[in-house]
């Protein structure tokens, strides 16, 4: 880490770990990660810079491959984390480590199930409808034709998933519910996290 | 207060982000409401607050500023002050500094729980700021005079404890041994193959301290001070096996030199003290013995109870086997493209599965087919398993019988470890094979596996045991024989030197002394055996299983008549349940094996360490991920269940034969004693004041004993009977949970049926539909649903859309009880089909209280 781990500022280190689940060697470890995938000449102050999405999506975590892809939500997830103001998605060094703590091992149920919410609610409206039921199973399928469920498949699916969360019947899934859900499933804490 | 809090911030999730900040806002305002009566500080305090998040907030919502003007109005009267925050501290009165400390310390918490907040990092850095300001600021004047110093000293230490317990965790996570190997390995084959090698590095650590507690106490006090070899028959080699004893085939079966060695009971002197520390090593090796399986229970029990708080939820809550499938089913740590094309091939076939199952819950025909199928499974596993032990059986005795004869050829010596481990190597894929007509779920049929993976080796284990026994109690009785002659022998001896010569006879060489067969070391060499096969067995059944096929899968490939890859070789799957099993049973023989021969501890951990790297290895470079992955979500006690299992079944052979076998006569730390735990009475006879004996002595009577067991029981009981009730008031709560959300449910389903009167008047609206009656009408809901489910979403999307952030917010949380009504046409289900008798309802039902309505809406409980 050396080199360029002294770059950060002690005290910014030290907020850092105060804000987040991460402890210092995951910080450090994130900046120097983070730096890799600045260009060389901005590295001196990575902390300032943003890197754009497609530069973010290339961590082994997100990377998407030419013909398949291995996280699904990568563009979700850039999306939800980034503060950038024009929505291009590109994330600052600070946007990264907040990801970093929400997909860490400490994060609590609570905030995971948040972001969570974040991530599958495709058009921002601040509920899961059908429409983002929808596709949550597509991305959850995966790309392939054959992969796909037929639509009766789909419909009979969402309609299931609404009867068992939804629990004030208006047809979506609001934050509350899907907390309700997700707190008592065995593995959610253990499965939504990201090493780098 | 808090509650506020909670809901405050989980609105604050239901909008868009640029309501945020002014919502921020009206949260603090709300904190420094919440505690009334405030004085002068409280006031100043929250205005400073206010100022400061002015200035950093640019975005300001109208409604939050007249709220905020309103309380400034309120203040100007004693706010007179706020500019000046520090010339007038010491005027503090009591109240104000109580008041002040309440602040600061709010401010503490506040920075303590930052990072459990959803914010921004911008956000959470400027409120951390603002609020270490503060507490900075403040600190300092609480207190007064004397108690001043001491309060800032105070605060300062608590300053620097928590920053060392920061480093100090820094430091820790530092010292955990491969985090990034094993990180490495979970994000290419996700959690359950990742759970294995944390249980490896587990192990690891408990065979550490292991070793270091037999290394440190046993073997190297031997080494250093005691007799040196050859000084004494049990420490040299018999003259009729010196020729050979360096060997190597003699030392790989643990013959010659090692089996003289201090890696063996038998090499131990029953000196009661050795070398000038007086070191009371006959004592160390029996405390250490026990010590052994003190710490591994202790260890294996504690991480149990740990693991199994951390698991308070429990999955057996079967309410949202769709919505879990669909929110929880990614692993997040999947970073391998071939591993997450399983991943969705998995989550599509779990998806249809579970649709089907839906479908056909009800008109199951196959069940017959498969309970028999199961039946079958279960009968062929227990052939095999009955036939593994005969074979066993079997082949110990016949190496009884080899033994004796002198020429034995390589494979007669080693017959029992081979066949232990054919057996190991060639029945868990054919439980397998078996296993696949049973159909389980993946994450059943491991345990399954496990479970006959487990009882193979135990069975074999045991066997193994019991045929060892029969071969100790012959050799007992072969000592008994070997004693009179050694006696005579060293009295022959004697006699003939004494008729020589006058002077003092010389002694007799050590090596040319009679032994005994010292069954102790026998056992041990048997057991170290066995590891150091089961050893090679598994790292050859990686290299040729998985390493060989490996290659030659991929570059045989491309001169193949057919997809090697894709068709009948593949690569080798990570064998979990295998990899667990062979690590639990191979710690059951080191445990088991530990007292006899001290040095197996050290081969463990030089196994393990091993193990590590090799299997790391192995798994990135020749394995492929689970066609089925799944995650390892609580088998993590499974496997601490199974070992503390195996703990306690390698504990009784090891307490029988110290319990009841006297110790041989000629090699052991206990030799010359009836029974090896004598050595705990001698010391306290020898060692301790009189006193220390008496008590013993009271203490070891059965008189006390017998009473002690019994209170251990009773409080066994007891506590058993306390844990069971609240496991019933538990499931109590559950069930009333459950309860309350069905009639939720069934209440906005069919509100209509809940109440006579309601129904008569629909009667009357729509005769046509009154046969439709109320259980149905839940059916009615499925069949209407998927035509009705779409629009009625985007209908009310549309209105949160329309209606202000907030205020969807809150709707969505807490949908107030009109807002429901006002919505009833577009809901879907028992409504859709007869839209016609509502019509009247909305515009009457202001007028007055409806009875069933009126019954019904209060009662609604927010189920969160």
């Amino acid at each position: 880490m050396g080199g360029s781990s002294s770059l950060l500022p002690q005290e910014a280190l030290g907020e850092y770990q105060e804000l987040t689940f991460l402890n210092k060697q995951e910080i450090l470890l994130a900046y120097k990660r983070f730096s890799e995938l600045l260009p060389r000449e901005q590295r001196e102050n990575a902390c300032s810079v943003r890197v754009p999405k497609s530069q973010i999506l290339t961590l082994p975590e997100l990377r998407p491959s030419p013909s398949r892809q291995a996280n699904p939500f990568q563009h979700r997830i850039c999306h939800v984390f980034s503060t950038s103001e024009d929505g291009d998605d590109s994330m600052s060094f600070e946007d990264f480590l907040d990801m970093l703590s929400v997909f860490s091992d400490a994060a609590t149920s609570d905030i995971k199930s948040r972001y969570a919410f974040r991530i599958f609610d495709f058009d921002d409206d601040g509920v899961l409808d059908g429409k983002d039921l929808e596709k949550l199973v597509n991305c959850l399928t995966g790309q392939g034709e054959e992969a796909r469920l037929s639509s009766i498949e789909m419909e009979q699916l969402i309609r299931n998933v609404l009867e068992e969360s939804d629990i004030d019947k208006d047809g979506t899934i609001n934050l509350s519910e899907f907390q309700h859900v997700i707190s008592r499933s065995p593995d959610f804490v253990s499965s939504f996290k990201i090493v780098l | 207060q808090k509650n506020k809090e909670e809901n405050e911030s989980k609105e604050e999730e239901n909008c868009p982000q640029q309501s945020r900040a002014s919502r921020r806002k009206n949260h603090r305002m709300k904190r420094n409401d919440g505690k009334k009566g405030g004085g002068e500080r409280d006031k100043k305090a929250s205005s400073k607050d206010e100022k400061e998040s002015e200035n950093k907030e640019k975005k300001t919502n109208m409604k939050g500023k007249e709220e905020e003007n309103k309380q400034k109005k309120g203040r100007k009267n004693s706010a007179s002050s706020n500019s000046s925050n520090s010339s007038d501290e010491e005027s503090l009165s009591e109240e104000e500094l109580a008041m002040l400390m309440e602040e600061v310390e709010q401010k503490k918490k506040l920075i303590s729980t930052m990072r459990n907040k959803p914010w921004r990092m911008m956000k959470k850095l400027s409120v951390l700021r603002e609020a270490q300001a503060f507490v900075e600021k403040f600190e300092g004047a609480l207190g007064k005079g004397k108690g001043k110093k001491l309060y800032a000293y105070k605060m300062m230490m608590a300053k620097k404890w928590v920053k060392f317990k920061r480093d100090f965790d820094n430091f820790k996570t530092q010292c955990i041994p491969w985090e990034m190997k094993i990180k490495e390995v979970e994000s290419h084959f996700g959690s359950s193959v990742a759970s294995y090698f944390i249980f490896l590095r587990w192990m690891y650590g408990v065979n550490l301290v292991l070793f270091g507690l037999i290394f440190g106490l046993v073997i190297i006090p031997e080494v250093l001070m005691g007799m040196p070899y050859g000084s004494m028959p049990r420490k040299t080699v018999p003259r009729a096996e010196q020729a050979t004893a360096m060997d190597f085939s003699v030392l790989w079966d643990f013959e010659g030199y090692i089996k003289y060695s201090a890696l063996f009971y038998g090499y131990y002197n029953n000196q009661r003290t050795i070398g000038w520390l007086k070191y009371r090593l006959p004592m160390a090796y029996f405390m250490v013995g026990i010590s052994v399986f003190g710490y591994s229970l202790m260890v294996v029990i504690r991480s149990m109870a740990r693991n199994a708080n951390e698991s308070t939820a429990d999955g057996d809550d079967d309410n949202f086997v769709f919505s879990w499938k669909m929110f929880t089913s990614w692993d997040y740590l999947i970073g391998n493209p071939e591993t997450a094309d399983n991943k969705f091939a998995s989550i599509t076939t779990s998806f249809k599965e579970s649709i089907v199952d839906e479908q056909e819950s009800n008109k199951d025909e196959n069940i017959h087919l498969r309970r028999f199928l199961r039946v079958l499974a279960n009968v062929l596993i227990i052939c095999c398993l009955c036939g593994s032990g005969y074979l066993i059986y079997f082949v110990v005795k016949r190496s009884q019988t080899f033994s004796k004869m002198q020429n034995a050829g390589w494979y007669e010596r080693n017959e029992v470890e081979i066949v232990m481990s054919l057996l190991g190597m060639f029945c868990p894929p054919l439980f397998e094979t078996i296993a696949t007509l049973e159909n389980y779920h993946p994450r059943i049929g491991l345990k399954w596996q496990l479970g006959r993976i487990f009882a193979l080796f135990l069975g074999n284990l045991y066997t193994f045991l019991l045929a060892l026994m029969d071969d100790v109690n012959e050799k007992l009785a072969e000592e008994d024989v070997v004693k009179n002659i050694t006696r005579w022998t060293l009295f022959g001896h004697y006699n003939s030197s004494m008729e020589n010569s006058t002077a003092t006879p010389a002694p007799l060489d050590p090596a040319d002394v009679p032994r005994g067969p010292c069954w102790e070391t026998t056992v041990g060499i048997e057991i170290v055996r066995l590891t150091v096969s089961d050893i090679l067995v598994t790292f050859v059944t990686i290299l040729v299983g998985d390493f060989i096929r490996a290659c030659f899968v991929r570059f045989m490939n491309y001169c193949w008549c057919w997809d090697l890859e894709a068709g009948f070789p593949s690569y080798a799957e990570f064998d979990i349940s295998g990899n667990v099993l062979g690590l639990v049973f191979n710690q059951g023989m080191i445990w088991m094996g530990s007292f006899y021969a001290p040095g197996l501890v050290g081969i463990n951990v030089l196994r393990l360490l091993t193990s590590m790297y090799f299997q790391c290895w192995a798994v990135m470079s020749s394995n492929v991920p689970h066609a089925r992955v799944f995650k390892a979500s609580k088998s993590n006690n499974f496997y601490m269940g199974l070992l503390l299992l195996i703990l306690f079944l390698s504990l009784l052979p090891v307490a029988y034969t110290i319990m009841s076998l006297p110790p041989s006569f000629d090699c052991g730390p206990f030799s010359g004693k009836k029974r090896m735990y004598d050595v705990i009475q001698e010391t306290i006879e020898l060692d301790f004041p009189l006193f220390v004996a008496k008590i013993f002595g009271y203490v070891a009577n059965p008189g006390l004993i017998i009473p002690a067991i019994l209170l251990m029981v009773l409080a066994i009981y007891y506590l058993n009977a306390v844990s069971e009730a609240y496991q019933r008031a538990n499931a109590e709560l559950k069930k009333k949970m459950q309860l309350q959300r069905e009639e939720e449910k069934n209440k906005r389903n069919n509100k209509a049926s809940t109440n006579s009167m309601m129904q008569d008047l629909e009667d009357l609206l729509a005769p046509s539909t009154k046969s439709e009656s109320s259980p149905k009408q839940a059916e009615d809901k499925k069949k209407d649903s998927p035509n009705q489910a779409s629009p009625v979403g985007k209908q009310e999307k549309a209105e949160v859309l329309n209606s202000s952030p907030i205020a969807a917010g809150r709707r969505a949380a807490f949908i107030p009880p009109p807002h429901v009504l006002v919505t009833r046409p577009l809901t879907p289900g028992t409504w859709a089909p007869y839209p016609q008798p509502r019509q009247p309802w909305p515009g009457g039902r202001p007028m007055g209280p409806f009875p069933g309505r009126g019954r019904g809406q209060p009662r609604y409980i927010h189920p969160v």
